[in-house]
């Protein structure tokens, strides 16, 4: 038999999704409970994550599922913004009366799908993760079923990432075919000549992969589903789905095509630097917060792929890392945001915030650091970010990846310090309502911390990332 | 006579999968359109597997097929709610006015 304690954390968070839709289905009026048990079952799921994480690289099932340093912890990171998404946003449903049964139910769902594409270590498995990671989010973009605007996002979020995943298929089916195995470690023996079929594959399964983590040229979506789903769930998709798609992007090159390199390089480097410049350029004109976020994480995106386009350990380690900051800083933005509550009411237009220093100082302090952090300002810890990938770029002498990145870095302060003068200079405006949850002040104290004191021991993270090595 | 090769398989695979991604692309009159295109790119996928899979003589292909169906079908049915919904607040499903989220 195989060694199922291995995946333990993925067994019990489907009998937790299984049992609570039949609790909530026979108990009436059980939605708060529901997702009470829902973020209590993935604390649980870290703790079990966080047991596995001593032992050593295992595959499963035949090869096909993959247990290693890479897998768990992106899992850990993964799960632990689970929490923090659910601790956040639990009074915004609510209030929004969005609160029923199927959310938190879908969100573990999805999250089971991105354990999956995580740990998969062959084409039907990552196939089956992809689908229940998307099939969740579907419905969730669209959850504010009377709302326009959510169903609206929520359609067009299923027709582009529909085919996305029929481009990914077809890239899918013509590796099987020149490869002759769905296996990864399989197709990386198979594929030592060259074929154009391989290539043709390769180059499929980016694009698809590359629409997941809305990077530019196959961005089109994310803007409009931001803007449009609730933003408890926009959260989610800012923060979750990249994760998962970003270890799927490290799994895929570096394992099967790692001989390819010399094909996907160019590509990834292209992707990289198209992201990174239109994250820049489009975030200016926005006047919607949510739109922006969805710019600038498209922006992000492409720091976090330029440090894969190395082709070197040390380039994976950086873009690790330049997630796990990533992650941190846009928890902290959303808790603002979710923070900006008045009558019922959430407001989410950059002019809102306008004057917000006069009447919440602590808040206003809060955006600042995370604003200054996310347009990389040092000593805060989004410099560090996009410093370790910067330092892997130069090292594989990348400079025309490095010049682009640093140019667009400065463009990109622009509409981060404008916010900031809004928030510092401008008429006061609205004064907000501060009765917020205890979970969403956690959060926020806890990432803006952890923005403000990364300097003092920043090897803390780096130790722990420099132990993966995939290649 | 000629005989129908792997390659007359992946020809054919091929034209289904253009016809579904133009399908998407070009259609500016009704979003079901745009589900019957998602439902080609599928079907050319696994006229793809399935015929690798008799080719190479390895089960898996055939397998790998047996899955995308279960989910093409999963999925038509979420996209077809998800259109339901869209209708009720909207009273159209033309693709042209779908344009309430832009900027």
């Amino acid at each position: 038999m195989e060694n199922l304690e291995l995946i333990v954390p993925e067994i019990f968070i489907s009998i937790a999704i299984m049992f609570l839709l039949i609790l909530g289905v026979f108990k009436k009026n059980s939605s708060i409970l529901v997702y009470n048990l829902a973020t209590i079952s993935l604390i649980l799921l870290l703790a079990l994550i966080y047991n596995l994480s001593s032992i050593s690289d295992t595959s499963l099932f035949n090869e096909s599922y993959k247990i290693d340093k890479l897998s768990n912890f992106m899992k850990f990171l993964m799960i632990i913004s689970g929490i923090f998404v659910m601790l956040t946003s639990s009074k915004y449903l609510q209030i929004n009366k969005l609160n029923k049964i199927e959310y938190p139910v879908l969100v573990l769902s999805s999250i089971l799908g991105m354990m999956v594409m995580i740990s998969s270590n062959d084409l039907i498995v990552f196939y089956m993760g992809l689908e229940l990671q998307s099939l969740s989010l579907y419905v969730l973009a669209s959850f504010n079923r009377e709302n326009l605007l959510s169903t609206e996002s929520g359609l067009k979020y299923f027709v582009l990432s529909a085919l996305s995943s029929g481009l990914l298929l077809y890239g899918c089916s013509l590796i099987y075919g020149f490869s002759e195995t769905t296996n990864f470690n399989i197709i990386l023996d198979n594929s030592n000549e060259i074929q154009y079929g391989l290539i043709f594959g390769v180059v499929f399964i980016i694009v698809g992969l590359a629409f997941k983590i809305s990077a530019v040229p196959f961005h089109m979506w994310a803007p409009d589903v931001y803007q449009g789903s609730p933003t408890s769930v926009t959260i989610l998709f800012a923060i979750l789905p990249k994760i998962a798609a970003l270890t799927v992007f490290i799994r895929f090159l570096y394992v099967p095509f790692i001989n390819m390199i010399d094909q996907w390089q160019l590509i990834i480097v292209f992707l990289s630097i198209a992201s990174m410049i239109f994250g820049a350029v489009a975030a200016i004109g926005q006047t919607n917060l949510k739109r922006l976020v969805a710019y600038s994480s498209i922006g992000h995106m492409g720091y976090a792929l330029a440090g894969l386009a190395t082709g070197t350990n040390q380039g994976i380690q950086s873009s690790i890392t330049y997630m796990s900051i990533y992650l941190v800083m846009n928890l902290a933005f959303f808790s603002c945001l979710f923070m900006l509550r008045k009558n019922d009411d959430y407001y989410e237009k950059i002019e809102d915030l306008s004057g917000l220093s006069k009447n919440h100082p602590l808040l206003a302090f809060s955006f600042l650091i995370i604003l200054f952090s996310l347009a990389g300002i040092p000593p805060l810890a989004g410099f560090f970010a996009k410093f370790y990938v910067f330092m892997s770029v130069i090292e594989e002498s990348m400079y025309f990846l490095a010049v682009v990145g640093l140019l667009s870095t400065v463009i990109a302060a622009f509409y981060y310090l404008r916010i900031i003068k809004i928030i510092y200079f401008d008429p006061e405006k609205h004064k907000y309502e501060t009765n917020h949850s205890v979970g969403l002040k956690i959060t926020l104290i806890l990432s803006t911390l952890f923005i403000i004191v990364y300097f003092i021991y920043p090897s803390g993270l780096t130790e722990i990332v420099s132990k993966i090595n995939v290649i | 006579m000629f005989s129908i090769g792997l390659g007359h398989y992946l020809t054919l695979a091929a034209i289904i999968f253009t016809i579904g991604v133009v399908g998407i692309f070009l259609n500016r009159k009704n979003i079901i359109v745009i589900l019957m295109s998602i439902e080609l790119i599928l079907l050319a996928v696994n006229i793809n597997l399935v015929s690798f899979s008799i080719f190479i003589n390895d089960i898996s292909g055939q397998i790998f097929s047996l899955f995308i169906l279960t989910v093409a079908a999963a999925e038509a049915a979420i996209g077809l709610a998800i259109i339901v919904v869209y209708y009720r607040n909207s009273g159209t499903i033309r693709v042209e006015e779908i344009d309430k989220l832009k900027g």
